[in-house]
């Protein structure tokens, strides 16, 4: 069967094109798989498949090229369907256990077809210096199509050669697949799927690259301590390394709980503490849906600071309640008596954070700032207060707003001609429905950053298992986005928001593996791709170089100080 | 070599009939025969042995004999009052050197001699499968049954017989691709 319809194609071959020998056309063209029936701009082609060609062999989200009558074009498949040209058929007995009559019906009467959204046209010429550009029409009718062949991919997604980052391979073939990271890193980024699905892993596969490319800073608000020394593999009960095990003294590592990376037998670079008077009154509004506290309550904390001003508002707030004198300061402040109280209550169970201390003077967003302008990478974690949302979204959010405020400082500084532009910096945060849910979106960092793109060199990069609680404007501005299996609707929904094509990705994303696998689309590649992610683990770690104490960089370092 | 089985006695565009010159001489249905100057192919259809005179008709005799060989033996004459004929559904012809298959401008003339092609020349005919879709579309009260012989009968002059099946079997489907009950029928007269 195989071989019937391999000389199928080279005999097509033969006829549709230029001469070149049907034998290097198929590693340049891939295998032929049918012939384009029907199609629209809108819902894509439709490719009725070779009689030889089995469609339980086409998966939905592999890569085909189609040979149209003047562009090449690229796509992927979206839907495999069975079709009989006789409608009857269903009714009819067939002898089904004659292999020959059924031989003869296969392609036939009873024929496979699938869809393919054409995305790209092609460069006529294979390294033509002109890339892939967008479709904007379809292949006519009976153009032949073929699976895509590992040329087609690296023309489309680039090559690891070119200073792509290989992440995984394309659904069903053995190809690279790689990452442009200078433009992933100009916008903000998503990594989605739900719980268990590889989103860490994928995370700390995508900062590795960008650590080695050296394309941006990062910072990382590590809420389970998996990305600084090492990470665990819950599913095969072992550990895995972690940024700083394979970049050494490019990353530094800060943490909010010394005793429990102590107890974990690491050092850390440093310990963070931060004072009552670095928390805004900000800061408690985007807390207000983990601490439920009302609206009145929360917004009792500007009328607060209205009062005794920036530096020392909690303290004083605090020293009230203790003092018993929170009627009074109700009645001062014109604010309902209760709504004050419930303030005061979760404020104390804050404040009890061994992390939070009544006054600091040292600025730890300006520590870490000194870190990333020398170029290293930062990874906050944690520790024991990585299990309380609270503490994790005060942290990240108080930090991130100090450190954002000296990149918009540094940034327009830079453009008045007055110093170095900032270092790009990529911010990674967890649960981040938890920042940038629809009520809290306008106000936060998080969703400033998220807004302004990139015009402060800031970008998010949100990880999150349930996207559909994330503000929908937020989310159209995360321009690349990597989704992993998720099966709730709102949520699919949710992370295809804005995407061309979205309809038949639906139907790719809900059948991803339920690990490993994710699609990827939007700002940084030209069409959404299904990958299998390349394994996080001893193989990778090789591959990894430039980290503080790799021999090549060790060399260049040397030769940076001595040189000359 | 191919035989010489008769001669052509009616003929239309479509089809002719044939007179053999031997008693029960007829090829078998689906065969593939043709006449000569010009050529033209056809594939056999409806075989029949009749008396000459249809006022006379054939009676049994045979009650007393021991064999059926016996019949035949004691009454010489019945060769003579019987004759066999075979309708041929015209399938091709050659034209200037080609083959080509769709009907001739002119059906044979009458008493032009009717050959049973040789295997070579049948699997060069069928090298090409539209005489399939005359077959289906003769009219002929079984046009399945022929279409059917005339494959089955083919297949052994081709080197890979399976894979002229198969072919000819697929060609069937795109010409019956609105009809699967027919077309089922006819592909379970061929299935090896
Ligand atoms: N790229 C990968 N390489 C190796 N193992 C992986 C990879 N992606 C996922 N896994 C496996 O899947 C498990 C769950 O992945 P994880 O990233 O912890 O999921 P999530 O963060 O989405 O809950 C891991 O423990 C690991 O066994
Ligand atoms: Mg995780």
């Amino acid at each position: 069967m195989t071989q019937s319809y391999e000389s199928n194609g080279s005999e097509g071959n033969g006829h549709d094109n230029t001469g070149i020998n049907s034998g290097h056309l198929a590693s340049v063209q891939g295998l032929p798989l049918g012939m384009v029936v029907e199609g629209s701009v809108a819902n894509g082609v439709e490719v009725r498949l070779d009689p030889g060609f089995s469609v339980e062999q086409v998966k939905v989200g592999t890569f085909v090229t189609i040979q149209g009558s003047n562009n090449r074009f690229f796509g992927v498949v979206t839907d495999a369907s069975l079709g009989s040209s006789d409608p009857r058929m269903k009714y009819t007995p067939l002898p089904v256990d004659d292999p020959f009559v059924i031989q003869a019906l296969q392609g036939t009467v009873a024929y496979g077809t699938i869809s393919v959204l054409p995305q790209l046209t092609m460069p006529d010429v294979m390294g033509d210096e002109q890339g892939p550009a967008a479709a904007k029409s379809i292949p006519s009718h009976f153009s032949r199509a073929f699976t895509a062949s590992q040329k087609d991919v690296e023309t489309v997604f680039g090559s690891e050669e070119n200073g792509n980052f290989w992440i995984g391979s394309p659904l069903d073939m053995e190809t690279k697949l790689c990452l442009n990271l200078g433009e992933l890193v100009k916008r903000s980024m998503g990594v989605f799927g739900k719980s268990g699905t590889g989103k860490t892993f994928l995370t700390r596969l995508l900062l590795a690259g960008i650590l080695q490319s050296g394309e941006a800073s990062s910072l990382i608000f590590d809420m389970h301590s998996e990305y600084g020394w090492q990470g665990q593999d819950a599913d095969k009960g072992v550990s895995v390394k972690g940024l700083k095990q394979l970049f050494g003294a490019k990353v530094s590592t800060f943490t909010l709980d010394e005793e429990h990376s102590r107890r974990r037998g690491l050092s850390t670079d440093e310990t963070v503490q931060l004072g009552f008077n670095h928390i805004e009154p900000e800061d408690i509004e985007l807390l207000r849906e983990t601490l439920n506290l009302s609206e009145v309550a929360a917004s009792a904390a500007f009328n607060l600071r209205e009062k005794y001003g920036e530096e020392d508002w909690l303290k004083e707030f605090l020293a009230a309640g203790r003092g018993g004198s929170l009627l009074e300061l109700a009645d001062e402040l014109q604010v309902n008596a209760g709504a004050l109280r419930a303030l005061y209550n979760r404020m104390g169970r804050i404040t009890r954070y061994g992390f939070l201390v009544e006054h600091s003077r040292v600025d730890i967003s300006a520590r870490i700032i000194e870190h990333l302008e020398r170029g290293q990478h930062v990874v906050l974690e944690f520790g024991r207060y990585g299990d309380d949302l609270a503490a994790y979204i005060l942290v990240s959010n108080l930090l991130t707003r100090r450190i954002h405020q000296k990149y918009v400082e540094a940034k327009e500084s830079a453009m008045g001609g007055g110093g170095k532009e900032p270092r790009p910096l990529v911010i990674v945060i967890e649960e981040a429905h938890k920042f940038l849910s629809p009520s809290v979106a306008s106000q936060t960092i998080f969703g400033i950053i998220a807004r302004e793109l990139r015009k402060y060199n800031v970008t998010l990069m949100v990880i999150d298992q349930r996207p559909s609680g994330i503000d929908s404007e937020v989310l159209s501005q995360v321009g690349t986005r990597f989704s992993c299996l998720l099966d709730n609707e709102r949520d699919i929904e949710a992370v295809l928001s804005g995407t061309p094509g979205s309809r038949q990705l639906r139907s790719v994303l809900a059948r991803l593996e339920s690990k490993q696998q994710c699609l990827v689309f939007g700002h940084a590649l030209p069409l959404p791709v299904v990958v299998r992610i390349r394994e996080y683990g001893p193989k990778f770690y090789e591959t990894v170089q430039g980290g503080g104490d790799s021999e090549a960089e060790k060399k260049r370092k040397v030769e940076e100080l001595f040189g000359d | 070599m191919a035989r010489r089985v008769g001669e052509v006695v009616e003929s239309t565009s479509t089809s002719f009939v044939a007179q053999c010159y031997q008693l029960e001489g007829a090829p078998a249905l689906g065969g593939l025969v043709r006449t000569d100057s010009p050529d033209i192919y056809g594939v056999v259809g409806q075989v029949t042995t009749e008396p000459l005179d249809s006022a006379r008709p054939v009676l049994a005799r045979g009650e007393d004999a021991d064999s059926e060989e016996d019949v035949i033996r004691d009454n010489p004459q019945l060769a003579r009052l019987l004759t066999s004929r075979f309708e041929v559904y015209i399938s091709g012809h050659v034209e200037d050197g080609v083959t080509r298959q769709y009907l001739p401008p002119r059906p044979p003339r009458v008493h032009s001699f009717v050959y049973l092609c040789s295997p070579e020349e049948v699997s060069k005919f069928t090298g090409r499968l539209d005489l399939l879709r005359l077959l289906l579309n003769s009219g002929a009260a079984h046009a399945d049954e022929i279409v059917g012989a005339c494959i089955r009968q083919a297949a052994p002059a081709h080197e890979q017989p399976d894979e002229f099946l198969m072919q000819a079997c697929k060609t069937l489907a795109v010409e019956l691709s609105g009809d699967v009950a027919r077309l089922n029928s006819i592909l379970r007269r061929v299935s090896p």
